[in-house]
């Protein structure tokens, strides 16, 4: 991998490492472009790699130009002291060379509009689910109208079988500033604007884990508002759905942690379904434990990570809207432990 | 062509004492003197927009590193872009184009020599309004000092509500203030160019240079002025309530970013078009041919400048345009490759069939056509809205505009520091010291630049303080990070043999390139005032009529 990367010195290379990487068999946790898996990132590699070829050759045309005319025409030792002919210029060769890359861009342009109108004027099918999205500083909100199911950070969707298409429909907005939702291997990005109304599309013919990440500066936390999709088979995905729009579990052995969190400036932000917790500020915790990271995907959700977090969320994210919470020993304890218990 | 070298005899410099000659410095309005002060002032900035980058690059070197905070690397990154854009780049043209237009042009001054200071002394005022920040942006509210909302500064993160504090409100007046100076220098530039030729010299026989300069300060003036009414709206945003980009109250974010690229995507070109010209004089003169396709190369730079400001919205790919618009600004940014190429070409046929003399300001200007290549090329893949989907706001865009930048501009800048420092100073650089300083700058610049592309491709966003190791971008930017050192050691080495070739440099002569413009006509440095008598020219090339007269130019212009 790094080898073909090396070659990437030139654009040349670069092609040469795009396809290497897009050659690539297993899922690795590299976020590229050029290793489509959902069908509007596979027009744009495949019109990606034609745009690398055609600057390809013109580099390589180009450059052998510069380099030749370099070498050749250089002062030899033995020169004479005599100045060269004198040229000013050439009608035909001017015309040439101003006609040939018209022609280029006019293909250029004609493929990429292509894509464009693809991509960006797709027709939703009947099957589509749903999805909003919501960019706060600096996590992200997911919320499935259609399904009654709210969540954060990590994104479930369904596989999109070719034969019957179940594309995921997001509609894009923000809380605040501006963000950007980018899973290079599903689909470019597209930006959360407050106060607009975005859209994108993606269906995604493997299941896995899809990493990506905030690409819009939204402020001090930009590079830690990550982003995971993850894409389940059918049944799984419905098996998630289902336990999403249960309420929250009741579970009076963490009694003493949900007075904690109901009792403290954590309802402001969090809500909990089926508690007086019904705050929009932060991610919604109903079912926390089903989710694998916090803090927007900085931290694994483990039960010291839990614990740091809600100690000094600065140990994590420096400069996150979440306030350090100052509990005692025993009811840091107690909260953790409840927060367990939203499964 | 009339005029010989004539030295004017000079006012010896030790007998006066140093706060007369700082005096004289301050209050002059000699063209000449406010290009050097122009060049000076942005040589410092240049070194703090440098410490800005480097500290960015040692926060980046490895993943989840420490070096500096969250909150300190988006002032960097934010300094960094804000000065090397206002506070480096367009000074340092404007002063290479102020030092060099009126000679050119066979003009004693400036159109309006005043103007002139009055421009320079706002650019730096603004400059130092931006570093002042770090002490007065804090205000009274506990907040950051200085700016930290990107170079671009999108809406609405320069709220109230999001930046707190003064730091916006330094980086909006630094920006305001600068681009009223720029905005008399690029009237200053055209009425000089328009009405200040010397006799015989017609549009069409004005070196390249003075039309590039000319086309450049057009721009400025399409282009400063909405980015001028942008910042004035934001001041009224921030302070009397008004709700042009607040969008919790109405306003739109989108039209910051209409603003902001109106202004920033013709800027690319205001800074690369003075860099055409460098290429465009030292090319023929180490070609020892005249440039290929004079005519089309001023066409060529004028369509520039024309299809330029039509193709701004290809910053904005992203942020949800329809189809119709995302296809109109993907054929327009691909049309002003067309130009741009053709000046390529006609670089490479200037030097077809010439001899190539390889001295330090031609090898950058070679480094610079090379560079500019792919930077082009980068710039087609951009252009085509899909693939910026991906590419957009990546690294990989890094990589693209600092192609630009810094492979470009500022390449293009060090070989016309090395052509004209003579002239500027009457001494010669040190040519060893010149080309090791190329080696070592190109070397570091492609270890940097070339790698930062692949990053991008690997989905590594900008303007992160930090990364997640496992990615595939570990490796990378430790690279990028090593390329740095030779960078700066490259410019150490720059330093150096400016400062010991002032010192010691032997004497240049008026003409030591055999150079055909009427800048070598003078002494060097050139006396106040730039020619005894006014100058009188009959071809593009007058020097070159004046060494052979049996073969003058103007019999084939």
């Amino acid at each position: 991998m790094r080898v073909a990367g090396l070659a990437g010195l030139l654009v040349g290379g670069l092609l040469a490492a795009g396809l290497c990487y897009g050659a690539a068999a297993d899922p690795s946790p590299i976020p590229t472009m050029f290793r489509p898996e959902s069908t509007p990132a596979a027009s744009i590699h495949r019109l990606s790699l034609f745009v690398l070829a055609i600057s390809g050759i013109i580099f390589v045309c180009v450059f052998w130009l510069l380099v030749y005319s370099v070498v050749k025409f250089r002062k030899r030792s033995d020169d004479d002291g005599s100045e060269p002919p004198q040229v000013y210029g050439s009608n035909p060769l001017e015309l040439a060379w101003t006609v040939i890359p018209g022609l280029i861009v006019l293909v250029l342009f004609l493929a990429t509009a292509r894509v464009i109108h693809a991509i960006q004027d797709a027709p939703r099918p009947e099957s589509a689910v749903e999805v909003t999205v919501i960019g706060h500083q600096f996590w992200w909100e997911f919320r499935y109208p259609g399904l009654g199911v709210v969540t954060a950070n990590e994104l479930h969707v369904p596989v999109s079988d070719p034969a019957h298409p179940t594309p995921t429909f997001l509609t894009l907005l923000s809380a605040d500033t501006d963000h950007s939702f980018w899973i290079p291997e599903l689909n470019g990005k597209t930006d959360l604007i407050p106060n607009r109304i975005n859209h994108m599309w993606i269906d995604p013919h493997r299941e896995g884990v899809y990493l990506g990440q905030c690409a819009q500066y939204c402020g001090v936390q930009h590079a830690k508002m990550l982003l995971r999709v993850y894409v389940d088979s059918r049944e799984d995905f419905e098996r998630w759905v289902e336990q999403e729009k249960k309420p929250a579990e009741r579970n009076d052995a963490v009694s003493a942690g949900r007075r904690v969190f109901e009792t403290t400036a954590c309802i402001n932000c969090h809500a909990v379904s089926g508690t007086v917790a019904d705050g929009l500020f932060g991610p919604d915790l109903t079912h926390l434990m089903s989710r694998e990271t916090i803090a927007s995907g900085a931290a694994l959700n483990t039960r010291e990570n839990l614990r740091l977090w809600i100690h000094d969320p600065d140990a994590f994210k420096p400069g996150s809207l979440m306030p350090a919470m100052n509990l005692n020993d025993q009811d840091l304890d107690a909260l953790v432990a409840y927060l367990e218990s939203l499964r | 062509m009339a005029s010989e070298s004539i030295a004017l005899p000079r006012a010896t410099e030790s007998t006066r004492g140093i706060t007369e000659r700082l005096h004289e410095w301050v209050v002059t309005v000699d063209h000449k003197k406010i290009g050097l002060m122009y060049i000076l002032y942005a040589l410092v900035f240049l070194v703090i927009g440098g410490i800005e980058a480097t500290i960015i690059r040692i926060q980046l070197i490895i993943p989840h590193n420490n070096f500096v905070s969250p909150q300190v690397f988006n002032r960097m990154m934010t300094m960094h872009g804000t000065t090397m854009i206002f506070f480096v780049a367009m000074p340092i043209l404007f002063g290479f184009g102020n030092y060099l237009v009126p000679l050119m042009i066979g003009a004693r001054d400036m159109a309006f020599p005043r103007l002139n200071a009055f421009s320079f002394w706002l650019m730096a005022f603004g400059g130092l309004l931006l570093y002042f920040s770090f002490i007065g942006g804090t205000g009274l509210y506990g907040a950051g000092s200085a700016p930290d909302v990107g170079w671009w500064a999108y809406a609405p993160l320069t709220s109230r509500a999001f930046s707190k504090g003064h730091s916006t409100d330094f980086w909006t007046l630094a920006v305001l203030v600068s681009g009223f100076g720029s905005i008399g220098t690029a009237v200053n530039f055209i009425a000089t160019i328009i009405s200040m030729r010397c006799p015989g010299m017609t549009l069409g026989k004005m070196p390249l240079l003075a039309w590039m300069n000319l086309v450049m300060a057009g721009l400025v003036l399409l282009a400063i002025s909405p980015l001028t009414a942008a910042q004035a709206m934001l001041m009224l945003d921030r302070y009397v309530g008004a709700h042009f980009f607040d969008t919790q109250a109405g306003g739109s974010a989108a039209i910051w970013m209409h603003f902001f690229w109106i202004f920033g995507h013709p800027e690319v070109y205001v800074l690369i078009i003075p860099c055409f010209a460098f290429v465009s004089e030292i090319v023929p003169v180490f070609s020892r041919k005249p440039i290929f396709g004079y005519p089309v190369m001023v066409g060529a730079t004028v369509a520039i400048g024309f299809v330029s400001m039509t193709v701004w919205a290809h910053h904005m790919f992203t942020i949800g345009m329809t189809s119709y618009a995302n296809a109109f600004f993907t054929f327009s940014t691909m049309v002003v490759g067309i130009p741009t190429g053709i000046k390529i070409f006609n670089w490479i046929g200037t030097m077809w069939g010439g001899k190539i003399l390889l001295k330090a300001p031609m090898l950058f200007c070679i480094a610079f056509i090379f560079q500019f290549l792919i930077a082009g090329l980068t710039g087609i893949m951009l252009a085509a809205a899909p693939f910026d989907w991906q590419l957009g706001n990546s690294y990989f865009v890094v990589a693209h505009f600092h192609y630009v930048i810094v492979g470009g501009i500022l390449f293009a800048l060090f070989g016309a520091f090395y052509y004209w420092f003579p002239k500027m100073s009457g001494r010669m650089y040190n040519e060893g010291l010149a080309k090791l300083h190329f080696w070592t700058f190109f070397i570091g610049f492609h270890l940097t630049f070339d790698l930062m592309h692949i990053p991008g491709m690997l989905g590594m966003p900008r303007r992160i303080y930090t990364y997640e190791p496992g990615r595939g971008w570990d490796f990378w930017n430790f690279l990028i990070t090593i390329g740095v050192f030779f960078q700066i050691a490259g410019v150490l080495v720059f330093v150096a043999n400016l400062g010991w070739s002032l010192w010691k440099g032997r004497t240049a002569g008026n003409d030591p390139w055999d150079a055909w413009t009427l800048e070598w006509a003078t002494s060097s440095p050139p006396p106040d005032y730039n020619f005894a008598s006014i100058p009188t020219v009959r071809s593009r090339r007058p020097l070159w009529d004046l060494k052979h007269p049996e073969d003058p130019d103007w019999k084939y212009e």
